[in-house]
């Protein structure tokens, strides 16, 4: 790490305060296509970035890979200078330097690393995408299958000019597996993923939720234009409402003033069944770790309290802006620069089973898979696209999938109307944890 | 640096070898709330190894450039794990080339000239200063600001400076210079709790003065957000609709471009049988390309990240699907002719096969024909996104406008479309004179987004087409 304290000094004679943070991640992924394995792959990647605050602004640069040897800039600066030089050239039109970087050494403990998967081997990885895939074309002889396993492990070290100084590793396993199967030109598109930064216990449960979806789309239904009751199913949320929903409680948006949320603080916006966590210390989530991108301590911060607005989430900079406090949401994507963005959301369970909720429909749908609902108006809380995966009811059961569907709405009308929460969460793609989620009424336009 | 890679390439147990070294230096400048928010300066040094060992590829990728035969050596083992058939890439002739600025060779049966940008002096963004870029941005986000109700503004301006390397174990080596720079501008309007957006995006391979002198356009994207503020809902159903060139540059890339990548259809019989050459997907005057050889697009090149020559590929000719996009894998194993659409977003991935311009050649209609032979209907312009499932689509108008009796009437809220491709195609029923090719915007598919594409079309109409809405 000596490298790092080397950019740290050089930056510490131009600049008042200073910070490096470095992150170093190689990860093996092992990919199926069409039932087969196809690839594995490794790959390695470190990178460094430098944020500095000169003459009252801040500046920042990064450099993943450690010398420009192609020489495409090629004037005669070694590594540190170029990334020095970037930095003070922008630093000229930076923000405000109207915070203090963290003097923190110490964090609590958040477990994110488990050494047992480093040591899984890629043949044992080979025999996970196996298992999955013959298990689901047991049920179903004729899906073709993708999957892809990945085991990595990433580093990272974070020291500033104010005596900070933060570093951890965590470790990430990963598996999605997608399958299609295609009569005439009609397809039909099901799949589960999870990752984790332990080994999952049971891989089986993911193959049972394929099935499970296969089974149900056995049929086919239709529906008519108009409104109808919806349940979304734990990915059906995740597909519809999470990023809207993390984007009104971002604090970059709130401070713009793009968030429609941006002055209902303590007001009552959502159902008062709802609630929703944002939480970084949750063990062995891949978004949760002992401390944030800038060294501030990880958290867990209440958004929705019985349907309130209760707080947004920022990273130092925002929030000084702000003029409130860092809720230890800084991000960075790779070497990009540091904002906030959300950890692992969590929506509280509610009291009613699924199995109820669907009785309780004469007419209605059950979206398993929405897509395109990111495309709208989400500033707005718009939501709208096509049932990639859905099942039609009626009176009580799920007669079978329907197609040529879109529902649309707004999630400060759906989410503010009585909604049915359900008794059972469930975390999707690792990074959402909720239960099935009923709307009374919603739009439904069909062929 | 030739001879080193090629003894690296050399000497290993492998079907086939390719090595990818990348070097990049880019800019980011972003507004939010109406106010400069970021600069940024990143370089990118990596390169990777790509190995194919009995039809299994292994993938290698790095940010150190050392110990290189070490990598080959992973790679190889790798995609020996993964190797279970016989499978032999059909070897091509090896190129060596060096592609400093992009001068694409003629394409063949290339029709009518193409040429969407108007003449004026390019100017290379990497010797325009940061100042300059942040005072031209200032101008454009001042005019958002000052036009009433408009309460934010957004701006990400983005460009690239790129070196690739390829090399292959065929005795090619290619140095390719791949510039890429876009701006998307974003006026937010706010009154009450409604809040709306219009926005213009551009992009251009590396020229700056793509980006100057919008403020004409600027100024029309803040009028639009204001009047989105108290636009109705469409009411949810079945319509004919008109795509203005934009809209339907999209519609081409993601209904049906996806669909002629071959990675999706090779080893998928299913999907081979609904995509059989010959087969009829829309009416005589529906022709779809894909063109990766014309000047100054973003999505040109010229060669692709296999050091392939780029091609010109009619995707549906006269209505009939004729031809798809390939890397050498799925040309070789669908027994089709390589058409040089493996493109890799950097350094960290393995090339797959993509579309590069995408486009609808023009028609005979004119925009005021196809408008007054609808009763009622939606006017759909500009984009927000779109995606694909390869049957269902959907996408997403930024700017849509009832029909009613021949003429265009009321603003409406931004709207979504959805449907079935194979339906669609053949659902539309006039194709304008119009063509537009769009340079905004990029592409996503496996994890490697945005890939710079380009795509267009004249206006188009298509009848029984689903919107949602309230």
């Amino acid at each position: 790490m000596e490298h790092l304290w080397e950019i740290l000094r050089s930056a510490q004679k131009v600049a008042e305060q200073a910070e490096v943070f470095w992150i170093s991640s190689g990860e093996t992924p092992v990919h199926f296509e069409a039932n087969k394995l196809k690839q594995v792959q490794t790959k390695e990647n470190t990178s460094v970035a430098l944020r500095i605050f000169k003459e009252g602004k801040v500046g920042f640069s990064a450099a993943s890979g450690p010398h420009p040897s192609l020489s495409l800039e090629g004037e005669g600066r070694n590594e540190v200078e170029t990334l020095l030089d970037m930095a003070v050239e922008t630093s000229q039109f930076g923000n405000p330097a109207n915070f203090t970087l963290p003097s923190l050494k110490g964090y609590p403990e958040v477990s994110v690393f488990d050494p047992k998967v480093g040591k899984i081997t890629v043949e044992e990885m080979i025999e996970y995408g196996n298992q999955l895939i013959a298990k689901v074309r047991e049920y179903a002889p004729d899906v073709l299958c993708d999957v892809e396993v990945t085991k990595g492990i990433s580093s990272v070290h974070i020291i500033n000019s104010q005596g900070g100084e933060a570093s951890y590793a965590k470790s990430f396993f990963g598996l999605v597996l997608e399958g299609v199967l295609i009569q005439d030109t009609d397809m039909l598109f099901v799949g589960d993923s999870e990752s984790l930064c332990c080994l999952p216990d049971k891989i089986e449960v993911m193959a049972d939720r394929v099935i499970r979806q296969l089974e149900l789309a056995k049929g086919k239904a239709t529906v008519s234009t108009k409104p109808l009751p919806v349940i979304f199913t734990p990915r059906g949320v995740a597909s519809t409402f999470l990023t809207p929903i993390a984007l009104a409680f971002n604090g970059k948006t709130v401070l713009e003033g793009a968030s429609p949320l941006k002055d209902k603080l303590g007001e009552q916006v959502f159902d008062s069944k709802l609630s929703l966590w944002d939480d970084a210390t949750l063990a062995y989530r891949v978004e949760s770790s002992p401390c944030d991108d800038e060294g501030m301590p990880s958290q867990r911060t209440p958004l929705i309290e019985g349907g309130v607005v209760s707080n947004f989430l920022y990273d130092l900079q925002t929030a000084a802006r702000a003029g409130t406090r860092s809720t230890g949401n800084c991000r960075r994507v790779g070497s990009g620069s540091p904002k906030p963005a959300t950890s692992s959301l969590v929506i509280d369970e509610g009291g009613i089973s699924f199995e109820a909720m669907v009785e309780d429909m004469r007419e209605g749908l059950v979206v398993e898979q929405l897509m395109g609902a990111e495309q709208g108006n989400l500033l707005g809380g718009d939501f709208g696209g096509n049932v990639l995966l859905g099942y039609k009811v009626e009176n009580g059961k799920i007669v079978g999938r329907v197609k040529d569907t879109m529902i649309s709405g707004n999630i400060y009308q759906v989410l503010a109307r009585p909604l049915g929460i359900g008794n059972e969460a469930r975390w999707v793609d690792g990074i959402l944890r909720t239960p099935v989620l009923y709307c009374p009424c919603l739009s439904v336009a069909a062929k | 640096m030739r001879c080193q890679f090629a003894d690296t390439l050399k000497g290993h147990n492998a079907d086939y070898i390719e090595a990818h070294f990348e070097e990049s230096q880019s800019t980011h400048i972003i507004y939010r709330s109406g106010r400069l928010e970021e600069v940024n300066r990143a370089g990118t040094t990596g390169g990777n190894i790509r190995a194919l060992v009995r039809g299994g590829w292994g993938f290698v990728s790095f940010s150190h450039l050392d110990k290189l035969q070490e990598k080959v050596a992973l790679a190889v083992d790798e995609a020996r794990l993964a190797g279970r058939e016989e499978f032999e890439l059909p070897a091509v002739e090896p190129v060596v080339d060096t592609v400093t600025q992009f001068h694409p060779h003629p394409s063949v049966n290339s029709g009518q000239a193409l040429n969407p940008l108007p003449s004026r002096e390019r100017r290379n963004s990497a010797s325009v200063s940061l100042a300059i870029k942040k005072e031209l941005l200032d101008e454009y986000n001042d005019i958002m600001l000052s036009t009433g109700k408009i309460q934010s503004s957004r701006i990400d301006y983005h460009d690239t400076r790129r070196k690739v390397i390829f090399a292959n174990s065929e005795g090619s080596y290619i140095e390719q210079s791949k510039p890429d720079l876009t701006l998307r501008l974003t006026a937010i309007a706010k009154e009450g709790k409604e809040v709306q957006q219009a926005g213009l995006s551009l992009g251009s391979k590396g020229d700056f003065s793509v980006i100057e002198g919008l403020h004409d356009q600027v100024r029309e994207i803040t009028r639009r957000a204001a009047a989105l503020l108290s636009a109705p809902h469409v009411k949810g159903g079945e319509y004919t609709v008109i795509l203005d060139p934009i809209l339907a540059g999209v519609f081409a890339h993601e209904a049906f471009g996806h669909l002629s990548e071959s990675d999706f259809v090779y080893q998928n019989k299913q999907l081979h049988n609904i995509m059989a050459l010959g087969r009829r997907f829309g009416g005589k005057h529906l022709n779809i390309v894909d063109d990766a050889t014309i000047p100054d697009l973003r999505g040109s090149y010229k060669y692709d990240d296999e050091g392939m020559p780029a091609s010109k590929t009619y995707l549906i000719q006269e209505g009939i699907l004729v031809g798809r996009l390939h890397s050498r894998e799925t040309a070789a194993k669908m027994g089709e002719r390589p058409t040089g659409n493996a493109r890799a977003i950097n350094y960290l991935f393995p090339p797959i096969v993509r579309m590069a311009n995408t486009f609808i050649e023009p028609g005979s209609v004119s925009f005021e024909e196809m408008l007054s032979e609808i009763k009622e209907g939606i006017y759909v312009k500009d984009w927000y996104g779109g995606t694909t499932s390869l049957e269902m689509f959907t996408f997403s108008a930024a700017e849509a406008y009832m029909i009613r009796n021949g003429k265009l009437a009321e603003l409406l809220r931004p709207v979504v479309l959805s449907g079935n491709v194979f339906v669609t195609l053949g659902n539309i029923d006039a194709i304008g004179d119009d063509l537009k090719l769009n340079q905004g915007g990029g592409c996503g598919k496996a994890g490697q987004s945005p890939l710079p594409v380009s795509n267009g079309s004249p206006h188009i109409r298509i009848c029984r087409c689903v919107v949602g809405g309230r």
